[in-house]
């Protein structure tokens, strides 16, 4: 495994050539928030899911290398107990309270 | 132009013209694991079609665009839940092994992490032993990928009669690569809008784990997919400043490597496919 340097990019050429599509996910993100906050009904502010994309997005802040990751294991049922059956056959994207 | 293989790709879901210009970009091989119909199949029967299909259409049609097809067979991880059809489908799984363009059993694995799910993926395992054929894994998705991930790992370390070498768990992202790699089995990585992973981070992690068993394919199938996923992350391999050289080794030679240990995957010339 190696962090320091396995980019072939500087950081210029990295901000060149990626900063616009970053720009614009991060406002679409932004949107989403106004969008839930504008909502005709606010009846899921404590929906599992939102938590935990709140909770991604305060580990988006971090300084520190290794965000993907955090942000995958916030995102991430972290139990180890196997179903006793299926409940259906997709994932929701993040842990229900219950399971975690 | 660099030939690559796609090791992940449900072609009985895609068009003729998802060939064509899959071969127009560079695929020269493609492995098909068996996969879930979008709705439960009810019968052991439905499963044989579906591998008739599999062994006998599917790489006819490959053939026509120079494309050589191979598969891998199961009962899906969607379908697992269901103990009884399980069994059924894996008594005549064995009678489609010998074809030749069969490379092992697959896409196995863990959808909802359940106990049967569980059960059935080890009951497939146990089949590939038998037979000594090459493994396919599929991992959950999205919040169930972390513990199915280590639920697989876990289940396969622990048997000592499992090569890891001779087996590929798919679909890893950030948070499931390492212990994947570090228990010494091949991994993939795939490209696939919204649910999986983007080019982008695709490289990212060839760029911090290195090459060595690691490969790239689409999963394309009948959601929203994309049959050229390769190509396109090639592209974004060439802009991120990757030599020839590097992109060849992950789209082309990782993929030979772990798939030609199956005396039957040979690739061909791409000169000679065509003529033939
Ligand atoms: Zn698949």
């Amino acid at each position: 495994m190696q962090i320091e340097g396995s980019c072939p990019k500087t950081q210029r050429e990295l901000i060149e050539l990626e900063f616009i599509e970053h720009r614009t996910k991060i406002l679409d993100i932004a949107a989403f928030l106004d969008r839930f906050d504008r909502s005709i009904e606010h009846n899921a502010n404590d929906d599992f899911r939102i938590k935990a994309f709140r909770e991604a997005l305060a580990a988006l802040n971090s300084s520190e290398f290794g965000r993907v990751e955090r942000i995958q294991m916030l995102l991430s049922d972290l139990s180890s107990e196997l179903r006793a059956e299926r409940d259906g056959q997709s994932a929701y994207g993040a842990a229900k309270e219950s399971e975690q | 132009m660099i030939n690559y293989i796609d090791l992940h790709a449900h072609m009985v879901s895609r068009t003729t013209d998802d060939y064509h210009a899959m071969a127009l970009t560079g695929c020269v091989a493609v492995t098909e694991p068996a996969f879930w119909a979008g709705y439960d199949r009810v019968s052991a029967s439905a499963f044989a079609d579906y591998f008739k299909h599999l062994t006998e259409f599917e790489p006819q049609r490959a053939a026509k665009y120079g494309i050589q097809h191979y598969t891998w067979l199961c009962l899906n991880p969607k379908e697992g839940e269901d103990r009884e059809l399980a069994r059924e489908v894996l008594a005549i799984i064995p009678q489609f092994l010998e074809r030749p363009n069969v490379l092992g059993i697959g896409e196995i694995g863990l959808n909802r992490v359940t106990r049967n799910e569980l059960a059935t993926f080890i009951d497939h395992v146990e089949l590939a032993l038998e037979h000594n054929q090459l493994i396919h894994i599929h991992t959950p998705h999205l919040e169930d990928k972390y513990k199915g991930t280590k639920a697989i790992v876990e289940t396969l370390a622990s048997n000592s009669r499992i090569d890891p070498s001779r087996v590929l768990v798919d679909h890893v992202e950030e948070h499931t690569i390492r212990m994947v790699l570090e228990h010494g089995f091949w991994a993939g990585l795939t490209l696939y809008p919204m649910t999986k992973v983007s080019p982008g981070r695709a490289i990212d992690m060839l760029e911090i784990y290195g090459t060595e068993r690691l490969c790239v394919a689409s999963a394309c199938d009948w959601g929203p997919s994309q049959p050229l996923a390769i190509p396109n992350c090639m592209f974004e391999m060439r802009r991120r400043g990757h030599s020839q050289q590097w992109i060849h080794e992950v789209v082309y030679t990782n993929p030979s490597r772990f798939l030609s240990q199956s005396p039957k995957f040979k690739l061909a010339p791409l000169a000679q496919a065509l003529a033939d």
